[in-house]
């Protein structure tokens, strides 16, 4: 057990945790901040992504150790001031099936938006691969982007 | 109007708190006796004026949370706007609350229409009365009863409390559906907001104070059971509160934290009693499927007599494997044990069965269990098992604290309970054309009931009458069923029986079409041309219905125009859970492998309740079949699941999803299947194009392996 300090969605944290404590877990079980979600633990589907330092990271294969000091943001941090954009546009495009996987997505959204303003399909393809769904919305996910992105919602 | 039967009766009362609470009662699907009767909908509308709606199916991203509300409202004439529903836990007043076979929309579309109807009905008596005016000058419009003449108005809050003193309609209107106003709209799912912003509680989520972690170790061979085990090193993690074993092939371990419990499961030292099945693998199964061929079947659908007409003979087999529903968020449930009672947590599509089969492995009463239906991160049948329930009542009475019991996706891929492996043998005798005059159709496959131990009526498993039914008014034309037995755990996966069923029947018929040298949409309308009505079980498949969901594919797809070079076309078609499907597959083969472009889709499922939902599911089973089709395979290797997480059973991603377009066929008939129904002509489809594409006929699934 170590203490260990996080920057989470803008707030100063200090945990008690075991160093290789994956940062999913510290995140759900430890900060009860359960919108990031567990889908596989070995970094296959996407479902955990967070921001670490603005980029996209799969939180179930990272250590905590190494996030120390660095600025966390979650599905709940996201929209600060609101919704985010990609959030408005999901609820606009209905992409949500179960959702399980939405937060995941959405974070995968972001991090592409925040570096690329205006995606090509190839670009979001890329970009949101590791990001299963079993619900198949993938089709209302790439609209979704391209409408938050203002590109009129559309291929 | 639709006239109440005597043994449905609609019952009304003063709210706790005053106000109008209405269920719907319809006698219990099994119950003959005049007394057993269950309410199956519900609603409550209280004097401040909430309409509150209870959903007593669960919502595994099917969009039953909006859909069964929207059918009450529209006969309520309910302003949609305040409308709030509520989740209904495992209960004795609801019915079967078993979520599956497509069937949320079609067996509550009546009784939900009947309650909100009863309740308007009521409410418009109750102005009435209020305003001594006759009934007939009144009417019910977004959630209030105006007076025309007198420009008056009272809303349903206003009403509810004198609404509920009146005596409970016997036979009540039904609107008609052009006058729909929210039944058929696009209208916004109400749980899109909380699970885009984080806030969407699934089972994984749940939290109570006091709660553990834990994780089991499984035995890893198929009915294999724990011999002992050595806890040491697990009572060495930090956080690890206890270690113990549950049931005959279980090892459970507690911590205060989800990643304590994986940490303690990790050096968990077990040494397994392998049982029976310690040298069952996938090719063992594969060849009780093929020696139980020959065996003497079951009919499920004869029409004329295959076996007497004479003309040129052709054959196939198709062969399916074992396949998981890999839903995203791995089984879980929350217990919390307290010596004479039991509260769950559950992400079920089962409620009743995961208190009834809790109740009986922690030896209480069904009425000291009780069962919260938590969001589930996906079900495709998965959660119609109560495994996870029961590993939560039994940690939880071990440890007399509440715990969650969390599977690990490794769990879930080798501890499900899998999509049987089947055989189909196809038989057909052609006409000089080349178009057959009789069709046999042998499924051998193992019984998912059957195994179970649940009643199978006359050797014919109980899903069979939804899911293999069918297609073509061919004159001499027989299903028959032959059950094999296995020791896989089986499970019904989305569309069970149907996506075999459909694979191999659709793509013999493509051989056949190929064979007679005719176009395959033309050949198929011809098997189709003549109007009848195929009765299969209590189903009628009208060929009619077929063809117009056929015609339209082909018109959306441009079936008739050219393909640029390199791109190719298949069609198949197939009905299951009452609803007709068509879908024709464009695809281009990259390197070998098929890259699929783009999916039209069409579906008469009767009256759409809500497009956009309707879209999502048949997308999202298109999604699923292709994943299905392309590459899900479970094999066993001394009797255990080789396949472990989304490495090696891999679904499809973004870079493999085609477009999708989704038609639905006008109608105003009433509701049937739209979860399912999408699934089972994927495979045949894109088979077809590969076929178109390469020359090479796949009949064995997946397409790569």
């Amino acid at each position: 057990m170590a203490d260990i300090t996080l920057h989470v969605n803008g707030s100063e944290k200090k945990v008690s945790v075991s160093l290789e404590t994956p940062l999913l877990w510290v995140l759900r079980d430890t900060l009860e901040l359960t919108g990031t979600k567990y889908g596989c633990g070995a970094g296959l589907c996407g479902a955990c992504t967070v921001h670490v330092e603005g980029s996209a990271i799969r939180s179930c294969s990272t250590p905590v150790s190494q996030v120390a000091g660095k600025s966390v943001t979650t599905i709940e941090g996201l929209g600060a001031n609101g919704l985010h954009v990609l959030q408005q546009a999901w609820i606009a495009e209905e992409v949500p099936q179960c959702g399980y996987c939405q937060t995941g997505q959405i974070m995968s959204a972001a991090a592409l938006l925040a570096k690329t303003p205006k995606p090509t399909d190839e670009q979001i393809t890329q970009a949101m691969n590791g990001n299963l769904c079993r619900c198949g919305t993938y089709e209302r996910i790439r609209k979704a982007i391209h409408r938050a992105a203002g590109n009129g919602g559309s291929r | 109007m639709s006239p109440l039967s005597r043994r449905e009766f609609v019952t009304a009362g003063v709210a706790a708190g005053a106000g109008l609470v209405i269920g719907f009662y319809l006698p219990h699907k099994s119950g003959s006796q005049e007394d057993s009767f269950s309410p199956n909908a519900y609603l409550r509308i209280t004097p401040d004026n909430k309409i509150t709606i209870v959903v007593a199916r669960s919502e595994m991203g099917q969009g039953v949370r909006t859909a069964l509300p929207m059918i009450l409202a529209e006969e309520l004439e309910a302003d949609w706007k305040q409308v709030e529903i509520v989740q209904a836990g495992a209960s004795t007043l609801f019915g079967d609350q078993t979520t599956g076979g497509s069937a949320s929309v079609r067996t509550t579309w009546d009784p939900m229409r009947k309650a909100g109807a009863a309740a308007r009905e009521m409410l418009i008596t109750a102005a009435a009365l209020t305003w001594n005016v006759p009934r007939s000058s009144c009417a019910a419009e977004k959630s209030r009863i105006k007076h025309a003449a007198t420009n008056r108005s009272l809303t349903y809050g206003e009403l509810a409390s004198k609404a509920a003193t009146l005596p409970v309609p016997t036979d009540v209107p039904f609107k008609q559906s052009k006058d729909y106003k929210i039944v058929g709209q696009r209208v916004p799912r109400l749980d899109t907001p909380d699970k885009v912003n984080g806030t969407a509680i699934f089972g994984l989520d749940y939290r109570m104070p006091g709660m553990k972690f834990a994780v089991l170790s499984r035995c890893p061979t198929i009915a294999g059971k724990v011999s002992s085990f050595d806890d040491k090193e697990s009572k060495k993690i930090s956080g690890v509160s206890y270690v113990g074993k549950i049931g005959d092939s279980a090892v459970a371990v507690v911590a205060d934290s989800v990643w304590g419990a994986m940490e303690g499961r990790r050096v968990l030292n077990i040494s397994w009693d392998d049982g029976p099945n310690k040298d069952l693998n996938t090719a063992a199964v594969t060849a009780s499927l093929k020696q139980a061929a020959s065996k003497k079947g079951v009919s499920l659908y004869a029409a004329g007599e295959p076996a007497k007409v004479s003309g040129r003979r052709i054959s196939a087999e198709y062969e399916l494997p074992f396949m998981a529903h890999a839903p995203m968020e791995p089984g879980n449930c929350t217990a919390h044990y307290q010596g004479s009672k039991c509260e769950l947590w559950a992400p079920t599509q089962v409620p009743q069965d995961c208190r009834d089969s809790v109740a009986t492995a922690i030896a209480l009463d069904p009425e000291q269990v009780k069962v919260h239906v938590t969001l589930m991160g996906g079900g495709f049948g998965r959660r119609l098992e109560h495994d996870y329930a029961v590993e939560a009542a039994l940690v939880s009475k071990a440890i007399n604290a509440p715990v969650k019991v969390i599977w690990t996706r490794e769990d879930d891929m080798r501890f499900s309970t899998y999509r049987p492996a089947s055989l189909h043998q196809l038989n057909a005798t052609l006409d000089g054309s080349g178009f057959p005059v009789a069709l046999t159709h042998r499924i051998v496959s193992p019984s998912i009931s059957g195994q179970k131990g649940q009643p199978v009526p006359n050797g014919v498993d109980p899903d069979l009458p939804d899911e293999a039914g069918p297609v073509y008014g061919i004159p001499n034309y027989s299903i028959q069923y032959v059950v094999t037995e296995t020791p896989v755990p089986l499970g019904w996966m989305r569309s069970v029986y149907a996506l075999q069923a459909a694979f191999a029947l659709e793509s013999f018929i493509d051989e056949l079409a190929v064979g007679a040298g005719k176009d395959p949409l033309q050949f198929r309308l011809h098997l189709l041309a003549k109007d009848q009505d195929l009765q299969y079980f209590t189903t009628t498949w009208h060929t009619a219905r077929m063809r117009a969901v056929l015609q339209l594919a082909a018109e959306k797809s441009g079936w008739n125009t050219r393909l640029p070079a390199g791109r190719y076309r298949g069609i198949a078609c197939f009905g299951c859970f009452a609803s007709y499907m068509a879908e024709v597959v464009e695809i281009a083969m990259e390197s070998d492998q098929p890259r699929v472009h783009r999916v039209v889709a069409v579906v008469d499922c009767g009256q759409v309740v809500n497009p956009s939902i309707l879209e999502q599911q048949i997308q999202g089973g298109i999604v699923y079949g292709l994943g299905n089709a392309l590459r899900a395979k479970i094999t066993i290797e001394k009797g255990r699941v080789v396949q472990g997480n989304f490495d090696d059973y891999a679904p499809l991603r973004m870079e493999e999803t085609p477009v999708v377009e989704v038609y639905a066929v006008p109608s105003a008939e009433v509701p049937t299947g739209i979860g399912e129904p999408s699934v089972p002509p994927v495979a045949p489809a894109l088979c077809n194009a590969i076929y178109a594409a390469t020359k090479k006929r796949i009949r064995a699934l997946p397409i790569l392996s």
